[in-house]
């Protein structure tokens, strides 16, 4: 290990949040396609899906995309693109299609490692391969994505305010101390992937799945990365009336 | 003094109400607390439609002025508690409904699965479907 790394691991260290994580870039750009699964919750996508689905097969030798009843043929065009696609009977939510794709990956016995993966095309490829560097050379179970740690992403005052709002509800509830909790993109080990099960199956599973990682005392980390908000995200995304419903789903159970 | 009395009877009644909301599902205990109330239930409407007047001594004994305001209020906290069962057993039924749907979608998966392991087999040795 160069310096250099040794200097930029000290500080990643010290920060306990860390700004500068900057793993060594490695070359190989299919160098996590073998022992890592990317699980797709998909629900009337159409629009993106075969995009988002294509640029992960470049990376990715294995791709899930958990169909939650999509009646636009998200399905289809997820399965041409090059996924594995599992459908749901009926539209259950997000944190139900998440558990479902969970439970395919870690009941296959294959994968190492998960990434979660939102089917709006708002993530980019490469922090998740970056995610996946760190998680691995520092043996940590768990990467969160957080759009905060940096300010290459500009999620608009109302949004921000929103979602601060939600992430100091998941810190209060869980003891963790996150920066960004709705964030869709996720490196979860599997055997942390195996620990947890979710059990809201509505948007509130984000702070519940930080809530039992937080629980299983593995090692976990955050990771800068950039949403891409597009109009179409934008439009597709949480709407601030449904963060009532999320700290409703959380206090009432 | 007296209208202290059914203060603290609502109040109470609703924080029960709203502790019962958070509680962690209880199974046959609930179903068993549910039954109690409903044999109550039974036996006050039965008695005050015997002795109307019961009603109302009992009104005024905590401190409402009529009978039917006290059954007004009875009735206001019943509706809560059946808001909060169904809200309960709603999130009940859900999760039910949650984990059966996920049986079928993975049972569906490893089916299609084990069906494009055995695709291969099938090429190679065609001479199974003569057997």
């Amino acid at each position: 290990m160069d310096p250099g790394t040794v200097g930029k691991l000290i500080a990643f260290c010290n920060n306990g949040q860390m700004q500068v994580p900057a793993p060594e870039p490695a070359t190989d750009p299919r160098r996590h396609a073998a022992d890592t699964w990317v699980v797709i919750p998909l629900y009337n996508e159409i629009s993106v899906i075969a995009r988002v689905v294509g640029e992960l097969a470049a990376y990715f030798d294995h791709i899930v995309c958990i169909d939650d009843g999509s009646a636009d043929g998200s399905a289809a065009s997820a399965e041409a693109a090059g996924a594995r696609v599992l459908r749901h009977p009926i539209n259950l939510g997000q944190g139900a299609a998440l558990q479902t794709g969970f439970e395919y990956v870690v009941g296959r016995n294959e994968a190492d490692y998960i990434v979660t993966f939102d089917a709006d095309g708002q993530h980019r490829v490469e922090d998740a391969l970056e995610m996946l560097d760190l998680a691995k050379s520092q043996d940590l179970a768990i990467v969160f994505g957080s759009r905060f740690l940096d300010d290459r992403t500009d999620p608009g005052w109302l949004k921000r305010v929103m979602l601060k709002t939600v992430v100091w509800v998941t810190n209060l509830t869980t003891g963790l101390r996150l920066t960004d909790a709705h964030n869709g993109l996720r490196v979860i080990r599997a055997d942390a992937a195996r620990a947890i099960h979710l059990e809201q199956d509505r948007m509130a599973h984000a702070t519940e799945i930080v809530l039992k990682l937080g629980r299983t005392k593995l090692p976990w980390r955050e990771y800068p990365v950039e949403l891409l908000y597009t109009d179409y995200s934008r439009a597709k995304g949480q709407s601030v009336l449904n963060s009532v419903n999320i700290l409703v789903d959380l206090l009432v159970r | 003094m007296n209208v202290m009395w059914i203060q603290l009877l609502l109040v109470v009644g609703v924080i029960t109400v709203g502790l019962f909301l958070a509680r962690p599902t209880g199974g046959d205990s609930h179903l068993a607390l549910r039954r109690l109330f409903m044999a109550a239930f039974v036996i006050v409407a039965i008695l005050s439609i015997l002795f109307p007047q019961w009603l109302s001594w009992l009104a005024n004994l905590i401190g409402v002025g009529r009978g039917a305001d006290l059954l007004l209020y009875a009735l206001v906290l019943a509706f809560l508690v059946f808001v909060a069962t169904t809200y309960r057993r709603n999130v009940a039924t859900n999760r039910k409904l949650t984990l059966l749907a996920r049986q079928i979608t993975l049972a569906q998966a490893a089916t299609e699965d084990s069906a494009s392991i055995h695709r291969p087999h099938e090429g190679t040795s065609n001479d199974d479907a003569a057997h």
